[in-house]
């Protein structure tokens, strides 16, 4: 796509072209400076679309709690955008994407369209790139886009800023009412499913996670947490997740909640880029000079620590740059 | 068809889909190529079981996959490869690397490669030469 410019470029993801579309993505991944201007141009303001996300543990079945999503939404019409992020090795840097199997009934719909995301060493939940694909799948036209993070354990809460409806989901092997009362994911959600409901343990389960969730201060917002049960492998319990979501989004939409989505998630996401930027540009400008190295060098020599090393490198950056303005 | 070898990097990722295609249930050794090429680095799509050619190429297009890794036991891969690289035309995806793995036999091996296949892995091939066949010979 080297040789297409800009506006085609986003035109065409416009149109809902699948290969530009899965293209641009690959240009994000990669930072490429063309996948910005492209973003630039296809941006669609927040709110137009219904952004949900999908989060739990490994192995808890969120994969196939999207794929009964997506069914559920095709059968209302509605076409879907999937992004489902799976880890990189810390090792290797390789990764093994196990998500679009699980969805694969979908493959050939062209009302549904799946990308699967290596983390990258990316924390929270997400990889980098999310937000940027979520953008994307919002450009092509999608009615739903639908996140799904990598295995998350207790505090990846990203996606919770990034998406309107946030769903949990867990498994009656989740751990006791202790686990149910901690901070951190088990606060940011607005659904709580509770996926293989045909294990032992359902109804403990479901009551411990009800019980926190009322203990809770009802949100500022007026919303209380429902726990849905659900067998995703059968398909059980899913209208019901469908039911909730839509309670939701009506939710959010009556009076300015939808503004305030749209401010937390311009925060979240205006501030990760901000920062982007600044680091970059600190990075150019020292890239090529040694200084890095230099100051790895003294610690590993033990000659400074690194907190000082860090304000160094930083006052040194800000005379630099007073000197060349 | 030029072929140059891509540069990989922590931005750059080298990223295959991997799948069994038809009435196939025998994964284990897609698994195991899915995990030694995740080890060396590259980004593993695996689509699973009982794929069918249109589904292998939709979904690398969606992905934008650099490598298609279709693996065979039970002797379709005569059957299924020509249809693969049939859809691969219809897609334009001529700038992604085809590789066939599994049980080949090794005269069938030239019939394959005519039929477009760039390589083929049979059972018994050294995990290194994968690695590097794919590293040497991504397109784009």
């Amino acid at each position: 796509m080297s040789d297409i410019n800009v506006e085609e470029w986003a035109q065409k993801v416009r149109e809902n072209d699948r290969r530009a579309a899965a293209k641009l993505i690959s240009a994000i991944e990669r930072k490429e400076k063309i996948a910005r201007a492209v973003l630039k141009h296809i941006y669609v303001p927040v709110g137009k679309v219904v952004v949900l996300g999908v989060t739990g543990s490994a192995g808890a079945g969120k994969s196939c709690l999207v794929s009964c999503l997506i069914s559920a939404l095709r059968k209302k019409g509605k076409t879907v955008g999937v992004i489902a992020v799976d880890p990189s090795s810390p090792f290797t840097g390789g990764a093994f994407l196990g998500d679009r199997l699980r969805m694969q009934v979908h493959g050939r719909d062209k009302g549904v369209y799946i990308r699967s995301m290596a983390s990258r060493g990316y924390l929270g939940g997400l990889a980098r790139s999310t937000v940027d694909a979520m953008h994307v799948m919002e450009a092509m036209g999608h009615d739903v886009v639908i996140v799904e993070t990598v295995g998350t354990g207790q505090d990846e809460i990203d996606v919770a800023r990034l998406v309107q409806t946030c769903i949990l989901i867990l498994t009656p092997t989740m751990g006791d009412d202790i686990q149910a009362m901690k901070a951190g994911i088990m606060e940011v959600a607005q659904i709580a499913v509770l996926n293989k409901a045909d294990m032992p343990g359902k109804e403990k389960a479901i009551l411990d996670l009800e019980v926190a969730l009322r203990m809770r201060p009802v949100t500022e917002d007026g919303w209380a947490v429902p726990v849905v049960p659900t067998i995703a492998t059968t398909g059980k319990g899913i209208s019901e997740v469908v039911d909730r979501i839509e309670e939701h989004q009506a939710h959010i939409r009556k009076d300015d909640g939808l503004k305030k989505f749209a401010f937390q998630k311009a925060e979240k996401e205006g501030s990760v880029l901000i920062k982007d930027e600044i680091e970059r540009v600190i990075f150019d400008h020292i890239r090529g000079t040694g200084l890095r190295r230099r100051y790895l060098d003294m610690i590993v020599a033990g000659k400074i620590d690194p907190y000082t090393a860090a304000e160094e490198v930083m006052s040194l950056f800000i005379k630099k740059s007073k000197n060349d303005a | 068809m030029s072929k140059s070898k891509i540069q990989e990097s922590k931005n750059r990722k080298i990223k295959v889909l991997v799948s069994k295609v038809g009435l196939d249930g025998h994964e284990r050794g897609a698994k195991v190529v899915c995990n030694l090429l995740k080890e060396a680095g590259m980004e593993v799509v695996y689509l699973g079981l009982y794929q069918m050619p249109k589904d292998v190429i939709d979904a690398a297009i969606d992905e934008d996959a650099d490598v298609i890794g279709p693996s065979f036991l039970s002797g379709e891969h005569l059957v299924y490869t020509p249809l693969i690289v049939e859809e691969m035309k219809k897609a334009g995806l001529d700038d992604v690397l085809l590789v066939v793995g599994g049980v080949i036999p090794p005269e069938d091996i030239p019939t394959l490669k005519k039929m477009g296949v760039d390589e083929v892995f049979s059972a018994g091939s050294l995990t290194e030469r994968i690695v590097t066949y794919i590293r040497n010979n991504v397109r784009r």
